[in-house]
């Protein structure tokens, strides 16, 4: 085992020096292969440690010494609890199920080895977040996800706003990495040390620091913000979908945006001693999952309407982590991943079939040529709205189930924004599967089903988002023994505490019921004004009013751009033309300019008189005796 | 021979220091001023000239015969400095056709 840890991390490592270096001149299928097996073995390794991870709940692993300054001493440590597998399963197998539709969806992509390079070289960073032991190299597996979410999303480079898709991602990431910066520099400051059971086991004799930890859980909360896409630091993953789709299914739904998740589930000690932040977690989850799910309400771009639903989502994990229930939060993260991956690689598929056509506009009656897609991409919309029995209905229940017990005005809201997600994903799955076809007849030609190696990824996610839902299903409805999530975490502290409030039987099958209403409710209106009445959106110069706004993202960007961007790059103008250029090179260039005006004066003393020369040598005679006379 | 001693003694100091200096002066300034290279090196040869008398001087005034010996030295460097100086302002006269050495030069930056 203690020799299995490293080497989990170390395939897709491996993987990534494969096809980086050699993948250019091999057959795709082999650099596909490779990267894929890479990524397989890490999950089978992560499965062994996961059936490990029963008996004994936790392995530490010391790599090596990284750095010993004095007192501060960090070691490139790995350690595998419940916590760190369970994200450790997530990462590999639906990474191994993207790696395989990647083969299919870009095999005719001449970057196709870049590509593979890059993703494997994004799970071995994502595998590093999750099983680092302390935050510092937490923070080195945070900032090689962002390196390579950056790569990712401009990997069709020659396109110039894809690039600045990718810059807009990275410094937004940027941005939260420095409240978790500050974040790191404080608690190592307060505990001597960065390795997470040291600072854990010292939390307890730590009582009065109560505003230190509430200041440095903020900024870890402002990392996680960065990270996963919250107000205000979301706008850069409607943008990200410039990547291929395989990336935003990976990236942007299953894994690099659950790090924030992770890093306040790891901190959870930290965040239950400083409620102030908790509020404003709670706060700022459900102001995103709200916010997000209208924006996508309007967005006629199949990629931007997954990705507002990926932030809205996410938004309400973090809601869910504000109110304490840490395993509700992981619950939903994982079905999140299963069902998101499906409906992102749901949509490559579409795009893919469509020839490259993101426009749900010109969609339309796709079920009939594309049945493997359909029915997949239909288990990915009843579980993400969260109809019964599905794998998105336990998960949203047990966090609407939390919140209320919380507060049910809060639960009101979330319902709101659950409501909201189910209207936005089912305009998009009947616009999109049903009705006329509204394209182009080249595009109406070329339609046309996926290969296998696309379309078994789909159905296995899709069984996962089926079945998904057993790992977690609540107690009034089977008993005891129903909550294995919880049970598997038992051992870590921090997420104990799972249940938060204690709800009657009655109040959550009342809940419960009151989802599903609104789930059906919304199908049926759904049904009623897209496939009966066949409304088509509005094109882009009809819409109006608040519509309008909402098509145009509440023009978030423009007011970023406004305040933040223009200044500073006027900022910038300033101390590049008259700082750089005049002041700094002025005063460099002036320094040149006195030498040679003092070398040309000083020249003149040569000019071959001899007579001249030796009037010098009596000169400098005198002086050295007038100056040995005087001193 | 010493009864030449305190009769040269009798001269007081000042007067050969004033007439050294005066004698070195005029050979500094002929060097300065002067353009003939002929002249130059004669000016040279009065400097030098110069500075012995001051040593045969001091030699009698303290009674110290290394003076005198210093004068030796010196006779023998200006002799030999002087033949090369010559030589070196022959093969000048032969390359320019003239002593003067205002025209060379040709070191000028």
């Amino acid at each position: 085992m203690q020799q299995l840890i490293p080497t989990i991390l170390l395939l897709p490592l491996l993987g990534f020096l494969f096809s980086g270096l050699l993948g250019g001149r091999l057959p795709k299928t082999v650099v596909g292969a490779v990267a894929s097996l890479a990524v397989l073995g890490a999950f089978l390794g992560s499965l062994y440690a996961f059936g490990q991870a029963g008996p004994q709940p936790e392995w530490t692993v010391k790599v090596f010494q990284w750095v010993a300054v004095g007192d501060f001493q960090i070691d490139f440590g790995l350690l595998v609890d419940r916590l760190s597998v369970w994200m450790m399963l997530i990462i590999t197998g639906i990474g191994f199920l993207i790696h395989v539709y990647a083969i299919g969806y870009m095999h005719s992509d001449p970057g196709f080895a870049r590509f593979f390079a890059y993703l494997n070289l994004f799970i071995f960073f994502m595998l590093l977040l999750v099983m680092a032991d302390n935050y510092l190299i937490m923070f080195f597996g945070w900032e090689g996800v962002g390196l390579c979410s950056y790569l990712l999303i401009g990997f069709w480079f020659q396109n110039e706003s894809y690039g600045k898709a990718a810059r807009k991602a990275f410094i937004m990431n940027r941005i939260g990495d420095l409240g978790l910066l500050i974040g790191i520099f404080m608690l190592f400051q307060l505990f001597g040390s960065l390795n997470y059971q040291d600072i854990f086991s010292r939390l307890p004799a730590m009582r009065m620091a109560e505003g230190a930890l509430t200041v440095v859980t903020l900024l870890l909360f402002i990392g996680a913000i960065g990270k996963s896409a919250q107000i205000p630091l979301y706008t850069w993953l409607p943008d990200a979908m410039a990547g291929p789709t395989p990336v935003s299914a990976l990236i942007h739904a299953a894994t690099m945006v659950t790090a924030g998740i992770y890093l306040l589930v790891r901190s959870s000690l930290l965040f239950q001693l400083a409620p102030i932040t908790l509020e404003i977690v709670t706060y700022v989850g459900l102001a995103t999952a709200l916010f997000a799910a209208f924006i996508g309400l309007r967005q006629n771009d199949i990629k931007k309407v997954l990705a507002y639903s990926t932030v809205s989502q996410l938004g309400l994990m973090f809601l869910a982590l504000g109110v304490g229930a840490y395993t509700s939060a992981m619950f939903h993260l994982t079905t999140h991943a299963f069902f998101k991956a499906l409906l992102f690689l749901g949509a490559g598929s579409v795009i893919h079939a469509m020839g490259g056509e993101q426009d749900i506009r010109r969609m339309g009656g796709l079920r009939a040529a594309l049945p493997v897609t359909y029915w997949t991409f239909v288990a990915g919309t009843l579980a993400i709205i969260g109809f019964p029995l599905l794998s998105g209905f336990f998960s949203k229940d047990e966090i609407l189930a939390q919140v209320f017990a919380h507060s049910p005005i809060l639960w009101g809201l979330a319902l709101l924004s659950s409501a909201v997600t189910a209207v936005y994903m089912m305009r998009l799955f009947f616009l999109t599967f049903f009705g006329d076809f509204r394209g182009t007849p080249e595009q109406r030609g070329h339609l046309h089903e996926s290969p296998a190696v696309m379309t078994w990824p789909l159905i296995a996610l899709a069984i996962l988002s089926v079945t998904g839902g057993v790992l977690q299903i609540p107690a009034f409805l089977a008993g005891g023994n129903g909550q294995w999530l919880s049970h598997w975490y038992q051992t870590l502290p921090g997420l104990a505490g799972g249940h938060v409030g204690h709800l009657s039987h009655t109040a959550e099958w009342v809940l419960m019921g009151t989802t599903t209403l609104v789930v059906l409710a919304v199908m049926w209106g759904s049904y009623r004004a897209y496939v009966i009445r066949k409304k088509l959106p509005l094109a882009d110069t009809q819409v109006r009013g608040i519509e309008l706004w909402a098509a145009q993202k509440f023009y978030i960007d423009e007011l970023y751009d406004a305040i933040l961007v223009r200044p500073l790059e006027k900022l910038s103008g300033i101390l590049y033309h008259i700082a750089d250029n005049r002041v700094i090179d002025g005063s460099v260039n002036l320094i040149g300019v006195v030498m040679t005006r003092l070398s040309q004066f000083f020249r003149l003393v040569q000019n071959g008189n001899t007579s001249y020369y030796l009037f010098g040598m009596v000169l400098g005679l005198i002086l050295i005796l007038l100056l040995n006379y005087i001193i | 021979m010493n009864s030449a001693i305190p009769v040269l003694q009798a001269i007081p100091i000042d007067n050969y220091l004033w007439l050294s200096a005066i004698l070195f002066s005029i050979g500094v300034a002929g060097v300065l001023m002067r353009r003939n290279a002929i002249v130059l090196l004669m000016c040279i040869e009065l400097m030098l000239n110069a500075v012995n008398l001051l040593f045969a001087a001091f030699s009698t005034y303290l009674g110290d015969a290394s003076g005198q010996i210093m004068v030796f030295f010196i006779m023998v460097v200006a002799a030999a400095e002087a033949s090369v100086g010559l030589a070196i302002l022959v093969m000048i006269y032969r390359n320019h056709k003239t002593v003067d050495v205002s025209f060379l030069d040709k070191l000028r930056g």
